[in-house]
């Protein structure tokens, strides 16, 4: 049973973009809710306005993006700029799938909080997003 | 061979089998077990330790059969690759048609055999590279094609009627055949000459690829049409592809992919008949496409267990007659998503034996992927080490010399049948559910579809499914030597700028007079959608024009995702 | 979001209707933190202005994407609207998909709509813990009406009813055995039938059978003088929508002008009240009487006592202890 005062993590997860490759995001979700947490997923072909207005109303504590089309370095800037726009959100941003190592590291110095690429362990999947919020401390 | 006689040697069979496990077997196993309890293929068939004669006692001689004969479990064709061997067949395509232009040249000079083109995705989805949607992805993930100019330059220089080129294109397929047919018109080819194939197989998009546009009963509407009309007027051409690729790569068991794609063709062929169209005219064109995974044999067995039970299916489900519409012929691709990033040069060997598996299967044709899959679309090197495997496995290693090698073989055989029987009982509780369509929709395909990968992401997690480079064998950080395909945002920008010329160009009111006449033919179920969407690209109407206005008529399909 | 904002330094933000407020609140609100309270109770007294309507029925009916179609047309005649979409908590992990936002994420640029996912983890009939404070926080940032949609249920035990001003419940063609599936118990606690899907071939038969269960016996009008009426729709042409908004507007405009709007109010009040004192009970028992719930559960497992006596030893523990 469900202890009273301990909320669980919510996450939003989601497709931004024609990206249709939903193999790999459909496994976050699913290990995530099997880990005990909330995930709204957003079904497929998103724009980063719908995701980072969507987040904000869920108030969820990470919103991870998955993208494997390439579109990384159009996305995830913009969702950061609009997420910013919202007081200062304190939402996390989370991204996964493929890109090279390179976009990787300039997206961590943008206020990507974390990057998890192909055959990342579902196990440590949930135990990432544990941690950032577990960092983030109370709301 | 006697009757008796062969009992008897079987009999003697079944004894001598008995002493050994009590002897030998027993023995060794004593010294030192097996590194496992059971061992199964990773398909999830378990495997004996040992297969005899005895195993495939029950199988008659006639579903193994004879090469080029019904019900072809051993290939479609008697001399298979001692004839003509499979077609080479690289995909290629970036940045604007001019782009893939050279690189399809590049290929061509380097001894491959057809073209494959990769779209990006805003012409997959039929969005204009100056649509909101198509931001950052213009000429990313393939080439970018808006307008009839851009298939001009695509294809320039090159001879239509020499070579076959395959288009990986799904809801928005039927304008790229349009602008096609338009094209070879205009270069003065012979429509019935040219040979080639677009995907356009929607079913398995709903299912595994996520590329669609309108709601299923359209849409599987645009796939008739185009089988219809190519039956007509291009006789060598194949109208449709019909996949397990992707149904696999989604994460499907190999047995889920080879029964789905049946399960998608069933209905494919049972829409063209209803039009009145005999089912000989239009089945020898109809052809397939599958993944090809590392369980070396296991795969071989299945890509000869699909070929009899598409043999029987056309026989008897839909009365054909002619051998060639129960022969199934397929294109192969090699598992990409079994390619890895840490220490990926491997990737190259797993891709060899992958490919060896598909011809020991008798593929068609073949595309080996690159060292770099798990990076970017390929390089030039990248995909020339990828040609180079399989000119070695055709020309060096001598196992194109004879026709399903492989055949005879007591564990391949078994396999074989035991996959032929999983099939049909997939296809018949798919039949007892209420088909395939239905089933799409209540999202049963898509469910078992996320179930096998996430038991697989399960499984390699935990290392009983083993990845050299990332359960086994793990390198702390290589350093990456690893130079990555560019992306050029400067081509997005040219050719956004070629389509918005085109359409300052045109002559605008026959355009719109086209696209009213284009909704009419879409709310008429009888009629096809081709002839007319052939004469909007002429004018210069953009591959968004059409789509657009479809989507009014028809609406949009909004998935239910499924866990 | 600034870090660790107290609920009550929230409220009023909440009340001019500030998105990351509202959204916070609720954040709060489903912790069920202590200090949570004290700012509910301040947003409570600013509620009332807006019309609450569930929508329920079984799972897969086409609720969400009703609630799509209704969000756009109340938009369209000018009025904004906010969303509480229930989902099913896992009874294994605890975790939940929540996919009802999946058919209505077209809305989510539009600044008069609100939309927001809840867990029911573990809460049965058909709503979160949280739900009606999630409505009230919606109520008092302004929203004119605010949809709940309940998890689906086809069984009876559904609290959407005590909890809004009109339920509509939306019944479907091709789910099994339709109506059948939907017992009884759940289409009387219909205000407004739909029928959803009306764009399929085989609807009219879903129509026809309502119909004649409805004929059956079961309550149709209402003390009000209020005609329960059936509705088909379909959220994929639009048909319908209209027709629904109507009866939605007419059931609120029959709940005033017949005085039977303040019973509701009263019936729902009066719910609250119970539900919350049921979960500070259950609550303040979870949290202090572990051992003896395991205690007990253990001389019930071996036959020495039963549950309503257990359950009255419990009590008895909790009232002494609590006494001053
Ligand atoms: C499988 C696959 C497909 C399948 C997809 C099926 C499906 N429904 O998902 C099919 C065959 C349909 C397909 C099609 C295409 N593909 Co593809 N595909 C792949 C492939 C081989 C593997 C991807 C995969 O599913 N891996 C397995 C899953 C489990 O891993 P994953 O997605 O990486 O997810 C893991 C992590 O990344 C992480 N993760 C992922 N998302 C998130 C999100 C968060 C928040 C977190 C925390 C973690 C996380 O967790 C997951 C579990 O570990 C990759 C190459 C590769 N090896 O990576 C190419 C690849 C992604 N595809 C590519 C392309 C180009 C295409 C096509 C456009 C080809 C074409 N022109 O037709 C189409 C487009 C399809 C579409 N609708 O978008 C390119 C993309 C190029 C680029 N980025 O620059 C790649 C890289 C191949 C290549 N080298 O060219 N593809
Ligand atoms: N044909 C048709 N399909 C519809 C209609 N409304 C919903 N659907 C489909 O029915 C399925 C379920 O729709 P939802 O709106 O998610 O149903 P729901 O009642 O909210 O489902 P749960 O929240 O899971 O109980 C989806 O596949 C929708 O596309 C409709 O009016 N017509
Ligand atoms: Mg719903």
């Amino acid at each position: 049973m469900q202890a009273p005062n301990t909320q669980p993590i919510r996450v939003m997860i989601a497709k931004v973009g024609l990206d249709g490759h939903d193999r790999g995001v459909k496994i976050v979700a699913r290990c995530l809710r099997d880990a005990g947490m909330d995930v709204i997923y957003t079904g497929l072909h998103r724009t980063p306005e719908e995701v980072a207005l969507a987040a904000v109303q869920e108030d969820v504590d990470i919103l991870g993006i998955s993208i494997l089309s390439g579109a990384q370095m159009t996305v995830f800037p913009r969702v950061l700029e609009l997420l910013r726009g919202q007081h200062g959100s304190d939402i996390a941003v989370v991204g996964g799938g493929v890109m090279p190592d390179e976009d990787v590291v300039e997206l961590k110095r943008m206020g990507v909080s974390e990057v998890l690429l192909q055959d990342t362990p579902p196990q440590a999947i949930v135990e990432s997003m544990r941690r950032l919020v577990r960092e983030r401390g109370p709301r | 061979m006697k009757e008796t006689k062969e009992a008897q040697t079987i009999g003697n069979l079944a004894e001598q089998l008995e002493a050994w496990e009590g002897r030998e077997v027993a023995g060794f196993l004593a010294r030192q077990p097996e590194r496992k309890e059971q061992f199964a293929t990773l398909g999830g068939f378990p495997v004996k330790r040992v297969y005899t004669a005895l195993d495939v006692q029950d199988i008659p001689l006639e579903d193994v059969g004879l090469p080029g004969r019904y019900p072809f479990t051993r290939g479609p064709y008697p001399t298979m690759y001692r004839g003509r061997r499979w077609t080479m067949r690289q995909i290629a395509g970036y940045g604007t048609g001019a782009d893939t232009n050279k690189r399809f040249k590049y290929l061509i000079q380097q001894g491959q055999t057809g073209l494959s083109t990769d779209f990006d995705m805003p012409t997959l989805m039929g969005y204009d590279s100056d649509h909101a949607m198509s931001g950052g992805e213009v000429g990313r993930g393939g080439v970018a094609i808006d307008t009839l100019s851009d298939m001009e330059d695509l294809f320039a220089d090159i001879d239509l009627e020499e070579i076959s080129v395959s288009m990986t294109i799904n809801p928005s397929a039927w304008i790229l055949l349009a602008m096609y047919v338009a094209l070879a018109e205009k270069r003065g080819f012979d429509l019935n000459r040219l040979s080639g194939t677009i995907q356009a197989d929607m079913l398995k998009e709903y299912m595994a690829q996520k590329e669609w546009i309108y709601p299923i009963a359209p849409s599987v509407r645009i796939v008739r049409d185009c089988i219809a009309y190519c039956a007509q007027r291009m006789k060598r051409y194949n109208p449709v592809n019909i996949c397990g690729y992707h149904i696999n790569e989604a994460g499907a068991s190999p047995l889920h992919e080879l029964a789905f794609t049946l399960a998608n063709t069933i209905v494919y062929v049972e829409e063209v008949v209803k039009t009145g169209m005999p089912v000989d005219q239009f089945a020898p064109r109809l052809s397939f496409f599958f993944a090809c995974g590392s369980d070396f044999f296991e795969e071989a067995a299945r890509f000869r267990a699909v070929r009899r039970v598409y043999a029987t299916i056309m026989r008897e489900r839909f009365g054909a007659a002619n051998p060639a519409s129960m022969r199934l012929r397929f294109h192969c691709q090699t598992a990409a998503a079994t390619l890895t990033r840490p220490q990926y040069k491997v990737n190259i060997v797993r891709t060899a034996l992958q490919a060896l598996a598909a011809v020991l299967g008798g593929a068609q044709s073949l595309h080996t992927n690159g060292m770099d899959e798990a990076f970017s679309i390929p390089t030039e090197e990248a995909m020339k080490i990828a040609l180079r495997t399989q000119q070695v496995i055709a020309e060096e290693s001598n196992v194109a010399n004879v026709v399903d090698p492989l055949g005879g073989s007591y564990y391949v055989e078994k396999l074989t049948d035991q996959y032929v029987q999983a099939i049909q009982a997939i296809l018949q509780e798919v039949d007892a559910r209420g088909g395939t369509v239905k089933l799409i929709e209540e999202g049963w395909f898509q469910r078992k579809i996320a179930e096998d990968a996430y038991e697989t992401a399960l499984r390699k997690q935990s290392g009983e499914k083993p990845v050299i480079g990332v359960n086994r064998y793990v390198e702390e950080e290589e350093a990456l030597d690893l130079e990555v395909h560019p992306y050029g945002p400067k081509s997005a920008e040219r050719q956004i700028e070629r389509t918005r010329q085109v359409r300052a160009n045109r002559d605008e009111p026959a355009v719109q007079e086209l696209l009213g006449r284009l909704k009419a033919v879409a709310r008429d179920e009888t009629q096809n959608i081709l002839p007319v969407t052939v004469e909007l690209v002429r004018q210069g109407a953009s591959m968004g024009d059409i789509v657009e206005t479809l989507k009014q008529v028809w609406g949009t399909y909004r998935e239910t995702p499924v866990f | 979001m600034g870090r660790a904002v107290p609920p009550l330094a929230l409220v009023q933000q909440v009340l001019e209707g500030r998105l990351t407020a509202v959204a916070r609140m609720i954040t709060h609100a489903e912790s069920g933190e202590e200090a949570c309270h004290e700012a509910l109770a301040e947003i409570y007294r600013h509620t009332g202005k807006a019309h609450v309507v569930g929508i329920t029925g079984v799972p897969g009916s086409g609720k969400s994407a009703l609630v799509t179609r209704l969000c756009k047309a109340l938009r369209a005649g000018g009025r904004s609207v906010g969303v509480i979409a229930v989902d099913p908590s896992s009874p294994f992990s605890g975790g939940s998909i929540l996919g009802d936002r999946i058919r209505m994420n077209e809305l989510v640029t539009d600044p008069g709509v609100f939309i927001r996912s809840m867990a029911t983890r573990g809460a049965l009939g058909g709503l979160a813990r949280a739900s009606l404070s999630g409505v009230d926080i919606l109520d008092a940032a302004g929203y004119d009406v605010v949809l709940i949609e309940t998890v689906g249920v086809g069984q009876d035990e559904i609290d959407v009813v005590q909890a809004v001003h009109t339920t509509l419940v939306v019944s479907a063609p091709g789910l099994g055995d339709d109506i059948q599936a939907i017992k009884a118990g759940v289409l009387e606690i219909a205000d407004i039938h739909v029928v959803g899907k009306c764009d399929r071939s085989d609807a009219h038969r879903t129509v026809t059978d309502l119909k004649n269960m409805l004929a059956m016996g079961h309550r149709n009008s209402q003390g009000y003088g209020w005609q329960v009426p059936l509705i088909p729709t379909s959220s994929v042409s639009g048909e319908g929508i209209p027709e629904l908004l109507t009866a939605i507007d007419g059931h609120l405009e029959a709940l005033t002008s017949s005085g039977e709007l303040e019973q509701r109010r009263r019936r729902i009040a009066q719910t609250r009240l119970l539900k919350s004192a049921e979960n500070i009970l259950r609550d303040q028992f979870q949290r202090h009487h572990d051992r003896q719930i395991s205690e007990l559960t253990d001389r019930m497992m071996s036959g020495r006592t039963h549950p309503h006596a257990a359950a009255q030893t419990l009590l008895n523990q909790f009232r002494s202890e609590r006494k001053p």
